[in-house]
């Protein structure tokens, strides 16, 4: 990731290359072999399992190919393409997809944020707070979101109505959070799952912060807020982009929250679900595989995206 | 905040620093109980009998029952559970095995265009699962791999492959180079060199890693929703099930999650600081 490891690594290589370098080549190549071999298994499997699969989905995206009726099966050039964008379900899907992903990964980057930093401090039961912080990211997701659906969410027994309740008696406004909200509801629920792992990243790079650095600004009067803007966000930058980037991937694929609190209804439906729908329910091979390619360019031009702005912001910090 | 702020900094100054941070740490008990309370409400309500979890205003002070729990055994959810565990176990294993040697030679044997390399098994993870999902199903019903548990295996042992790799090879670039020169000079073996040498450095990056690769195999969904049916259901898949078919009852539905994620919060409560170092480490090096 950083640079430095990169030329780390790349000298350890010039140095352990250096005794084969006066052999011949054959040697040379039997030494190349030796070092690739390791590699080779990882390798192998990853392309078949994942690229492969890939490729038979670009291929499928081009055949109208439905599983009701597959004597119908024919090339259909970029018809499924443009049977995609032009489905409504399948265009809000697309936006679902960004909007969602973008909000979670921004809000619990910077929830993360905030709790890193809290943690980051010495006070007492300190490993106690992070304890309970982490414990949403260990919560299996489809239990978290029948947690939130079920004991949270529900209008009529569940724990955020129940509050309210508690608080403001009987009159208490009560909230239908999933019917009013759905994408609101969906979308808390996740970022309460992923901000510990964003807090964990961040946490860690500020543990790793040269503190005698800070110290030494301290003492030569810089504040507080000077030393979290020049010195502490610049560190955590590579470790920011990092865990937007990791968020993002995974978010983008989310799909228990949306399974479990809405079944894709009141329009939540994301990318995944909508795949899974056409695939599982619809049994249209062509249409979810042309989907499919499509979340495979956005979740690509989302991340770019991300880390571009990400970086980009750091840049002005650091003039 | 040291001793040398403290003696520079008038009497005055420090005590009013000390309340802020007083004040802070009282935030951060906050904001940790905030996160944590939802669990907490799941924990209690899965020990409350149905009538009383279904309340509102909430009890938070009922009786304690095991009703949810009993409920929770009655539906059969151990082949589910066993399910889970042979596909996070047994995958986790895998991708040490093929990752260790890979994560090797990419950092102290770094083979050719090792940057490369590596950014292929990153880019791996912008592919989104579903996207493969169709053609694995075809291929699974085929060769009448369907509803079996050791596609799964193999398929999450993939899945978790390059973020395993990327770990590894950032704990194996921890090793001083010095050292492993000095026990070439010495004239120490390969095998020599990793137990000694190598393998201090990286049981703790293989430990985090495991845990990474065995939360995320026991987590997974779609895949396992697509590919199994009675025989090899995992335990989410079992979860999902469980609510639609049964109706709702609240204590047991918070029972059954509780225990369902009990292994991966025992082993991530166990391992919290290999967790924050694994994620570090293969975040950013």
């Amino acid at each position: 990731m950083s640079a430095t490891s990169a030329t780390t690594v790349s000298a350890r290589g010039a140095t352990n290359g250096a005794p084969s370098g006066g052999t011949g080549a054959a040697m040379r190549r039997t030494g190349e072999w030796a070092r690739r071999a390791p590699l080779l298994p990882a390798l192998v499997l990853t392309v078949i399992v994942t690229q492969l699969p890939f490729v038979v989905t670009i291929v499928t995206s081009f055949i109208s190919w439905n599983a009701y009726y597959p004597d119908r099966r024919h090339f259909a050039g970029l018809e499924n393409f443009q049977t995609v964008v032009s489905d409504p379900d399948a265009r809000r899907a697309i936006l679902v997809s960004v909007t969602l992903t973008l909000a979670v990964v921004l809000v619990s980057l910077l929830l993360g944020l905030v709790s890193a930093l809290l943690l980051d401090r010495k006070f007492l039961g300190r490993s106690i707070v992070r304890t309970l912080m982490i414990t949403p990211f260990l919560v299996v997701p489809v239990a978290a979101a029948l947690l939130w659906k079920h004991a949270l969410y529900n209008p009529e027994y569940g724990l955020f109505d129940g509050l309210l309740r508690m608080v403001f008696g009987s009159g208490a406004p009560q909230v239908d959070w999933i019917g009013q909200y759905p994408f609101l509801s969906v979308m808390f629920a996740i970022v309460w799952q992923w901000t510990p792992f964003m807090m964990l990243i961040l946490l860690a790079g500020l543990q790793s912060r040269p503190l005698d650095v800070v110290e030494a600004a301290r003492i030569d009067g810089a504040s507080s807020w000077q030393i979290f803007r020049h010195m502490t966000l610049p560190h955590l930058r590579s470790y920011i982009e990092l865990a937007g980037l990791l968020g993002t991937i995974y978010v983008v694929q989310n799909f228990d929250h949306v399974f479990t609190i809405t079944s894709g209804g009141l329009g939540t439906a994301n990318l995944p679900y909508y795949i899974y729908q056409t695939f599982y329910t619809a049994h249209d091979y062509g249409l979810a595989s042309a989907a499919g390619v499509i979340v495979v360019v956005l979740t690509i031009a989302v991340a770019t995206v991300a880390l571009r702005t990400v970086f980009s912001l750091f840049k002005e910090e650091n003039r | 905040m040291s001793a040398t702020t403290a003696s520079t900094a008038p009497a005055l100054r420090h005590r009013k620093r000390s309340w802020g941070e007083r004040s802070l740490g009282l935030v951060a008990w906050l904001v940790g109980l905030i996160f944590f309370f939802p669990f907490l409400w799941m924990v209690l309500t899965s020990f409350h009998s149905e009538a009383d979890a279904a309340t509102n205003p909430p009890s938070f002070f009922a009786p304690l029952s095991l009703e949810g729990y009993r409920d929770f055994f009655a539906a059969g959810p151990l082949p589910p559970l066993i399910n889970s565990a042979t596909a996070s176990i047994v995958s986790t294993l895998l991708v040490i095995v093929l990752a260790f040697p890979a994560a090797y030679a990419l950092s102290i044997r770094p083979v050719r265009k090792w940057t490369d390399v590596l950014f292929f098994f990153l880019s791996t993870k912008f592919l989104p699962v579903v996207a493969g999902l169709l053609p694995i199903y075809l291929f699974a019903q085929q060769v009448g791999l369907l509803d079996n548990i050791w596609l799964l295996v193999l398929f999450y042992t993939v899945m978790n492959l390059p973020i395993a790799v990327w770990m590894l090879r950032s704990f194996l670039a921890e090793v001083p180079v010095e050292m492993l020169e000095a026990a070439q000079v010495d004239g120490a073996g390969l095998l020599t060199t990793m137990r000694k040498i190598i393998a201090p450095v990286v049981t703790p990056g293989i430990a985090a890693a495991a845990l990474i690769c065995f939360i995320f195999s026991w987590n997974e969904l779609l895949f396992a929703r697509v590919l199994t049916a009675t025989v090899s259901e995992t335990a989410p898949v079992f979860l999902t099930g469980f609510v639609t078919s049964q109706g709702l009852f609240l204590a047991k539905v918070c029972a059954a999650s509780l225990v369902v994620s009990l292994p991966v919060l025992i082993a991530g409560f166990a391992a919290q600081d290999k967790l924050v170092q694994g994620l570090s480490m293969g975040a950013v090096r």
